[in-house]
Formats: structure tokens, C-alpha cells, sequence
């Protein structure tokens, strides 16, 4: 085979990898516009499926909850995180069950996370609601933030904290001065793609979230959307999360560009 | 002696850069040639050219005759070595050698013998079953070569081959390289940055800036008779002079004249600038009857270096001082010391005159 | 390093507390309950015992495991096979485009999975638009039954996981001096043969690490077979979500979670050592 027509073989590979991911996506997006609601027909073009979810009380409080979880989720674990991240990379020395730890929220399957939680929480009588969600969120969040700062850390120049102290500067004015302005579009990244993952997940939230009706996760109401009774709304809604996560991987995005993340 | 190979009027454009611009050499068979040249001045990228990693924008290559440009680099009778040695880490140095005779489809047996003859004429037997992660620089740099030459290549090329190594090493793996290209008989072509190295190593010397050959000669003809003044300031130390041509030399102001022979193309009254080598100046007693040539300075450095001395003098309207430099019984028998006058003096053939602004005639042979 | 920032295990205190207590405690938990038996109205009969394991190789729930193995082997692998060439195109491209292209193709990833299986529902339905393609290429049969079968999970997972692979190939490839390429072909091989005896053996233990996630996440799924896969459709993933929230057998729940993170540990731990013995492979700043 010469170059030239593996180069067209290989781009005609990406290109229909491209379609097969991306028109799943359009037709919902396509889909959520439709009068009509079905897949069948084309009735033409509406936002009505977008008024109606607007007036669904149920959507409405998941999404309440979704966004509180997200956030106080995402704020601790940005925090946790990044100081996980700097006390590591500080070290000299590297534990191996120490990296373990810190990576296991990020292999471990959700289901067993999810039920491990369940059955803590459970364990301890511990009434579940959106702060046991929060809790749970925070595990996998923080090994997110983590990897994401650490990576930025590698190339720190760690000379520049020292020649901070050589001139003078207490540990906390160093942190405020020197460190957190050099690492900070990296702790955002990170905060942003937990955020995403936060908002996203489904899995650990349904076991944690508890028998309350109050404390449903706008991904557990889609699931059982889902399962018990598609509406066309479910479109809408589809489309206007896969909006948002694609405007926070965004601008995490850029504000990342330069670390090598893998 | 023929050409073995030749380029005809090559370049090569990267957009709105021309990194290569119409180079024509003829590289003889059996030499030991040199791409001279600072960073960017084309030499890589031309090396490239020759092995088939850069396509042309214009010109020609021809191997024995025979026009090769439109060969992509596997079939072609060429082999590199790269800077980096790029040896496979997956495999051992036997199995890199093996690498290139596999590709030409030779018998299991053949293949075996000369990867062994060579793993012997160049003493990594006993690395042979090391992968190159456990294997030092030199031996990486011995690998590199060998899996090039079993192939018995029409022409090696080599990207500075001896970058990576530390300077000790250097030094003798230049006089190896040599010694090695004159026992395989195979024609070399070295790309360097290093201007000492390619004056020990060559035959020839190609001395490039901004994509064009300045000067193509001999070690000797090249720091002897250098064609321009980038030439003169880029091989070995120069001392400069500015001024403006006059008939017989070059009129310095603050200094007089200074004596030597103009080249042709430059007349009288246009910029110029006399130099003259450290090693050509003397110290000359105030008195005596002298050389052509006379400045009068103060010493303002003195540097030992064993055998000999190198002076800086401090000439009043020169911009810079003017580096001397003496055998270590000359400067013995005068008393220097920073602040002590003296007059140095040259003959006028050792004068080397050039134009102030570089010609863009480029010389080719 | 002695800075004056503070102590590192100062720093790192709390994350590690938070993790000990909401990770390591819960995953302690679910090893011990899972030598406990389910008590008669649902709760927990502390009583030692291996029955739930033996229960776990029960050809019934071994069915299910060997099942769940088949189709994330399968996923797997069609992902791969997708994934590298796409992957090879991406870092073929122009450098300064690669990584919008990147970017553009990992994207999807990171949306909302029950959002991307529920498209393919939409899609596979029996009404759903592929049928809706076929009669308008001309078709006028009975609708194809495309959902709710494996057919439909393997689709369902390699759709998830394919923007994953691509980016552990890219990365991989793109880790890989050009100069390995180049020697190649300077001695003499074909662009099949560099990649064949060059390229692919040099980013084979990148392109196994993302091979191994990416099984061990299909194999623990659990809402792509429950959505794509119907009401008969299992695999582990249900199977332990059954344990919790219908039969109420805790422990054997545990059990079978521990079963498929000793699979999970076990791949991942031959995969390392298995890497680190094909040794050498240098990124581009060692080879310079």
C-alpha cells in the first residue's frame, strides 16, 4: 500500500468514527427541535419540548439538586485535591500504596463504590440524602483534581518556592504569591472537569441518594424517564446537558492547554 | 575522481522560508565531506534532502548519474545516521544490525555472517545481545554506525554524529570516524555545526549560511583563503578590521593602512574590512624595521594555555582588542602584563581583505 | 524537599482522611459482608461463612460472568480496532490541528452516558431511525429487532469507551519519537513493515493500559446492558444492582463485587508486569 493511499484509508477511518459518534448526538439534538417528538417524522421545528421541561416541577428539582451536589462537591474536592496533589509532589519519596489510594476512586467500578457506600452508610444508620451524595462525589472527585494538578506540578519549578523563602516569605504568603497563581488555570481544569463528572454521574448517586423523593440527581430522574415512560422532553433535556458539559470541558480545556494530562 | 554524488541547483521552501536555496555540490567518491554551517543555515535540512526524508522545491539529486529525487528513502542506496541514533529500544543491537539486511530479503545465513563481521570490526560483540537502554553513548553511537555500514551503503550520511558524546569522547571518535571512513571505503557526509571538528574530519569542507554553500574546499583552503567574511569569522578566531578599501589595502581609521591584496569585485573606496589570523601577529620591538603591517596597543588580558599565549590588546579605535596569539618562548621574551604597550606587526600577505556587506556569489566546485 | 510551605503530610491529611473514610472503610465493609449471610427479612446474618462465593461459581452467576467477559472482550476489541487507525489519523495530522481533533473526538466521552445509550435507543428502536433509514433506502419488511439485544450492548459500549481508546493510542503514538519511523524506512522497509515491526510493538503497552480500562469499565457496566440490553439481558453490573435493590441479598452482592475487582486487579497487575519486561520504550525527550 503506498503512503499516499493509507493516509486516505486512515482519514477515511476518522472521519466515520467521527459520524458514529457524533450522529447519536445530533439526532437527539435534531430530535429535541422536532414538533412532533418521535423519530418517526419530522413536523417541524418547535421549542416546545423546552417550554414544557421548563414547567416540569420534577426536572426542575433534579436539576436543583444536581447543581447543589455538583457544586459543593466539586468546591471540596477542588480544595482536598489540590492539597493532596502539592503534598505529594512535595515528597521525595514515592509510595506505591500511597499512588494506589489515590488512584482507586478511578479504576474501581462505580457499582462497587456505589454499593460500598450504601452499605457504610447503611452500617452507621445514617439518614441518606444529597449530602451523602455529596459525600460520595467527593471520592472520585478529588483523584480527579488530583491527577489533574499533579500533572501541571511535574513541571513546576520548585526553585521559585524556595527562592521565595530566600527572600523572605512565610509558607502561607509563598502558597498565596508564588504556588496558587502558577497552578491555578490547572486547579480550575480540574475543578471543571469535576464538576462535569459530578453532574454527569449517575450510578453512586441512585444508591446514595436515599428512599426520599427530595434528594433525586437530574440523572437519576432521567434514568427513570428512561425506563418507565420516554417522553420527547427527554430530548431537550438531553441536549441542554450535553450542552453544558461540553461548555465546562471547554473551557477546562483551555485553560489546561500546555499540561499534558495522560 | 568522480562524482558520486551531485546536486543540482537544490532548494527547499517551508511556506514563506527558504531553507535551502539552489545548491549545487559534487561530493567525490571515497570522501570525507562536510556540511559546515550555525544553526538554520540549511545543512540538516539538505542532508535530509539526500536521504529522502524532505522532498525538493527545485533542483536535482543524482547518484551515480542517476537522478534519485523521486525515491522514497527505502529504496534508495543512501543510509543516515541519526543524531539521536534512533536505535529500536525493543530490540538488541544484533537485532537493530539485522534490521536493514532483513528489509533487503538476504539468506538467514548471509545476514548472520555480516551482521557478525561487523559486530567484530567495530568491538560490540560482547554488547551484541544488549538492548539500548543498557548501553553507554559511545557503545549507542557504534550500534548507529554499524546498523548503517552493514547495509554497505553507496553513502553515509551522518547527522552530527558526535553531538550527543561528551567532549573527551569526542575528541577520539572524530580521528575513529576518520580512520573508519578511509578502511570502508564508503563516501562520508557529515553534517556539523562544529567548526574544529569538520576541519579535523574532512576532506572537504562545505561551509553553508541561510541556505547557501559560501565556500566549498579543503580544511586548509577553507581556513587559509576564506571566500567572505562570514566564512573568515565562522572557522578558527579572526581578528577584524573595518574600513574602506584603498588601492593597496584597506584604510582603518584611527589604525592607517593596512596593507594587503584586494580580492576581485571589490574596488577602491567601497566598505571593507582587513583581518588577519591571531597566529600570523608578532610582537614587534618600537624600533625595528618591520612588517608591512603595524598596530600599537595595550595588553588587557593574558591567557595562559601551556604551549602558547593568547593576548588581548586594547587598540584605541578599535571596537573590539585584537587577540594574538604567541608560542610561549615569544611571549617569554618580552615582559607582558596587563597595561604594558606594545606594536604588533603582520606581513602583508597574511592580510585577508573582504568586503563589508557578504557576497551571495556562491562558489562551487 | 524542605520547603517552607508546610509539612507535605499536612497537606495531604485531609484528602486522605476523607478517602479512608468514605473509600477504604466502605470497600473493608463490603469485603467483610461478603462472608455474611443475608438474614430471612433482608438484613445481615453475622455468620461466617464462603457460601456467597461458592454461590458466585454457580454455573448459573459463572454464566453471567463469562457472559459479561465475552461482550467487554468483544467491545473491546472492536474499539481497539476502530480506535487505532483513528487514533494513527489524528496523530498523522497536521501538529497544530492535532489537538482540536483530539479534543473534537474525546469529547463525547465526557457527556452524560445515559444521555448517549438512551441516543442509541432512539436510534435502534423498533421505529428508531435506522428502521426509519432502511424503509426510506426501500425496505419494506417487518422492523429489524435491534434493541434489547447483545448486539445492541456491544454498540452501546464501544460507543462509550471508543473515545477513550482513541485517546490512549494517541497518546501513546504520540509519545513515540518520529526517528524510530524514519530510521525504519532508511533502512530499507515498507511503511506496512515500520508499522508492523516498529511502531505497533513500540505503543503496544500504552495502547494495552487504555485496553485493559477500558474492559474492566465494560465488564462492570451496568446501565448500558440494563437500557440496551432489555429485561434478560445480564451482566455483572446488573447482577449486583439486583442483589441490592431487588433481592436484598447484601452479601452476596459484596461477594460478587469482590469477585470482579480480584478479575479487575488481577488484569491490570499482569498488564504492569507485562510492560515493564517488553522494556524500553523511550519518549521523545530520552531519545534526543
Amino acid at each position: 500500500m503506498s503512503d499516499a493511499s493509507t493516509r486516505l484509508a486512515l482519514r477515511a477511518v476518522l472521519a466515520a468514527v467521527f459520524v458514529f459518534l457524533y450522529v447519536p448526538i445530533a439526532v437527539l439534538v435534531a430530535l429535541s427541535f422536532n414538533e412532533g417528538g418521535l423519530p418517526t417524522a419530522w413536523s417541524g421545528f418547535s421549542v416546545k419540548w423546552y417550554v414544557s421541561l421548563a414547567s416540569n416541577s420534577a426536572i426542575l428539582l433534579a436539576a436543583g439538586n444536581t447543581l447543589i451536589v455538583a457544586l459543593a462537591s466539586t468546591a471540596i474536592a477542588t480544595v482536598l485535591g489540590t492539597l493532596l496533589a502539592l503534598g505529594i509532589e512535595m515528597r521525595r519519596s514515592r509510595s506505591r500504596g500511597l499512588e494506589a489510594l489515590v488512584f482507586a476512586p478511578m479504576i474501581i467500578p462505580d457499582i462497587v463504590l456505589a454499593i460500598a457506600l450504601l452499605s457504610f452508610f447503611a452500617a452507621l444508620d445514617v439518614t441518606m440524602g444529597l449530602h451523602t451524595i455529596v459525600a460520595a462525589h467527593v471520592v472520585f472527585n478529588l483523584a480527579f483534581v488530583s491527577a489533574v494538578v499533579r500533572a501541571r506540578l511535574k513541571s513546576f519549578d520548585w526553585s521559585m518556592v524556595e527562592a521565595s523563602a530566600d527572600l523572605g516569605a512565610s509558607g502561607l504568603t509563598t502558597f498565596r504569591r508564588v504556588t496558587l497563581p502558577a497552578i491555578l488555570p490547572s486547579v480550575v481544569a480540574g475543578a471543571l472537569i469535576a464538576f462535569t463528572l459530578s453532574v454527569d454521574e449517575f450510578i453512586i448517586a441512585f444508591f446514595t441518594a436515599g428512599a426520599g423523593r427530595s434528594s433525586i440527581t437530574l440523572p437519576m430522574q432521567i434514568y427513570s424517564m428512561l425506563r418507565f415512560g420516554i417522553t420527547p422532553e427527554i430530548n431537550a433535556l438531553a441536549t441542554l446537558v450535553i450542552a453544558v458539559s461540553v461548555v465546562a470541558l471547554t473551557i477546562s480545556q483551555r485553560l489546561n492547554r500546555g499540561t499534558i494530562g495522560q | 575522481m568522480n562524482a558520486v554524488l551531485t546536486t543540482e541547483a537544490v532548494s527547499k521552501r517551508f511556506g514563506a522560508v527558504t531553507a535551502v536555496d539552489g545548491i549545487s555540490l559534487a561530493i567525490r567518491e571515497n570522501e570525507f565531506f562536510a556540511l559546515l554551517g550555525p544553526s538554520g543555515c540549511g545543512k540538516t535540512t539538505l542532508l535530509r534532502m539526500l536521504a529522502g526524508f524532505e522532498s525538493l522545491s527545485g533542483g536535482r539529486i543524482l547518484l551515480d548519474g542517476k537522478d534519485i529525487s523521486p525515491l522514497p528513502p527505502n529504496r534508495r542506496p543512501l543510509n543516515l545516521m541519526f543524531q539521536s541514533y534512533a536505535l529500536f529500544p525493543h530490540m538488541t543491537a544484533r537485532a537493530n544490525i539485522a534490521y536493514g539486511l532483513e528489509m533487503e530479503r538476504l539468506p538467514r545465513a548471509e545476514i548472520a555472517a555480516r551482521v557478525d563481521a561487523i559486530l567484530a570490526a567495530t568491538q560490540l560483540e560482547s554488547l551484541a545481545d544488549r538492548k539500548p537502554d543498557a548501553l553507554s553513548g559511545g557503545q549507542k553511537q557504534r550500534v548507529a554506525l554499524a546498523r548503517a555500514l552493514v547495509k554497505r551503503p553507496r553513502v553515509l550520511l551522518l547527522d552530527e554524529p558526535l553531538g550527543a558524546l561528551d567532549k573527551k569522547l569526542r575528541g577520539a571518535m572524530q580521528l575513529e570516524l576518520k580512520r573508519l571512513q578511509s578502511e570502508v571505503g564508503i563516501t562520508f557526509i557529515v553534517v556539523t555545526h562544529d567548526q574544529e571538528e569538520a576541519l579535523v574530519m574532512a576532506d572537504r569542507v562545505a561551509v553553508l549560511k541561510d541556505g547557501r554553500v559560501r565556500q566549498c574546499g579543503t580544511p586548509h583552503e577553507v581556513y587559509e583563503r576564506p571566500a567572505d567574511r562570514f566564512v573568515a569569522d565562522f572557522i578558527g578566531v579572526m581578528n577584524f578590521l573595518p574600513g574602506r578599501a584603498v588601492a593597496d589595502g584597506v584604510e582603518v581609521p584611527g589604525v592607517g593602512l593596512v596593507r594587503g591584496a584586494l580580492p576581485t569585485g571589490l574596488s577602491a573606496g567601497a566598505a571593507a574590512v582587513a583581518a588577519v589570523r591571531p597566529e600570523r601577529l608578532s610582537l614587534v620591538a618600537p624600533g625595528a624595521p618591520g612588517p608591512d603591517n603595524r598596530i600599537a596597543g595595550t595588553v588587557a588580558a593574558i591567557a595562559y594555555h601551556g604551549l602558547d599565549v593568547q593576548l588581548h590588546v586594547a587598540c584605541g579605535a578599535l571596537p573590539a582588542p585584537i587577540l594574538v596569539r604567541l608560542t610561549a618562548d615569544a611571549a617569554e621574551a618580552s615582559p607582558l602584563e596587563p597595561g604594558t604597550p606594545v606594536t604588533l606587526g603582520w606581513a602583508a600577505a597574511d592580510s585577508r581583505i573582504f568586503a563589508e556587506r557578504d557576497t551571495s556569489e556562491e562558489p562551487t566546485r | 524537599m524542605s520547603t517552607p510551605l508546610a509539612h507535605p503530610r499536612l497537606l495531604m491529611a485531609p484528602a486522605l482522611v476523607w478517602l479512608a473514610v468514605f473509600l477504604v472503610v466502605p470497600c473493608l465493609l463490603v469485603l467483610a459482608n461478603a462472608f455474611f449471610l443475608r438474614g430471612v427479612y433482608g438484613g445481615i446474618e453475622y455468620v461466617l461463612t464462603l457460601e456467597n462465593f461458592e454461590r458466585a461459581f454457580d454455573p448459573l452467576y459463572a454464566g453471567i460472568f463469562l457472559t459479561s467477559a465475552r461482550v467487554a472482550g468483544l467491545a473491546t476489541l472492536i474499539a481497539l480496532l476502530i480506535g487505532y487507525p483513528a487514533a494513527y489519523a489524528i496523530a498523522m495530522a497536521p501538529a497544530r490541528r492535532q489537538p482540536v481533533i483530539l479534543f473534537l473526538a474525546v469529547l463525547p466521552f465526557w457527556s452524560n452516558y445515559l444521555i448517549r445509550t438512551y441516543a442509541w435507543i432512539v436510534l435502534l428502536n423498533r421505529e428508531g431511525l435506522v428502521t426509519q433509514g432502511l424503509r426510506w433506502a426501500g425496505y419494506t419488511g417487518e422492523p429489524p429487532s435491534l434493541l434489547y439485544t447483545e448486539g445492541a450492548v456491544i454498540v452501546g459500549l464501544v460507543y462509550n469507551y471508543l473515545p477513550f481508546v482513541i485517546l490512549a493510542v494517541y497518546s501513546a503514538l504520540s509519545r513515540l519519537s518520529p526517528d524510530y519511523r524514519e530510521a525504519s524506512r532508511d533502512l530499507g522497509a515498507s511503511g506496512f513493515t515500520t508499522f508492523r515491526r516498529i511502531t505497533l510493538p513500540l505503543t503496544m503497552p500504552g495502547v494495552a493500559a487504555g485496553a485493559v480500562f477500558v474492559f474492566v469499565l465494560s465488564i462492570g457496566n451496568f446501565v448500558t446492558p440494563a437500557l440496551l440490553g432489555g429485561g434478560r439481558f445480564q451482566m455483572v453490573g446488573n447482577l449486583i444492582y439486583d442483589q441490592f435493590l431487588t433481592a436484598n441479598d447484601w452479601p452476596f452482592g459484596a461477594a460478587l463485587s469482590l469477585v470482579l475487582i480480584t478479575v479487575m486487579m488481577a488484569l491490570l497487575i499482569a498488564q504492569a508486569f507485562a510492560t515493564e519486561r517488553a522494556s524500553g520504550t523511550r519518549t521523545r525527550e530520552a531519545a534526543a
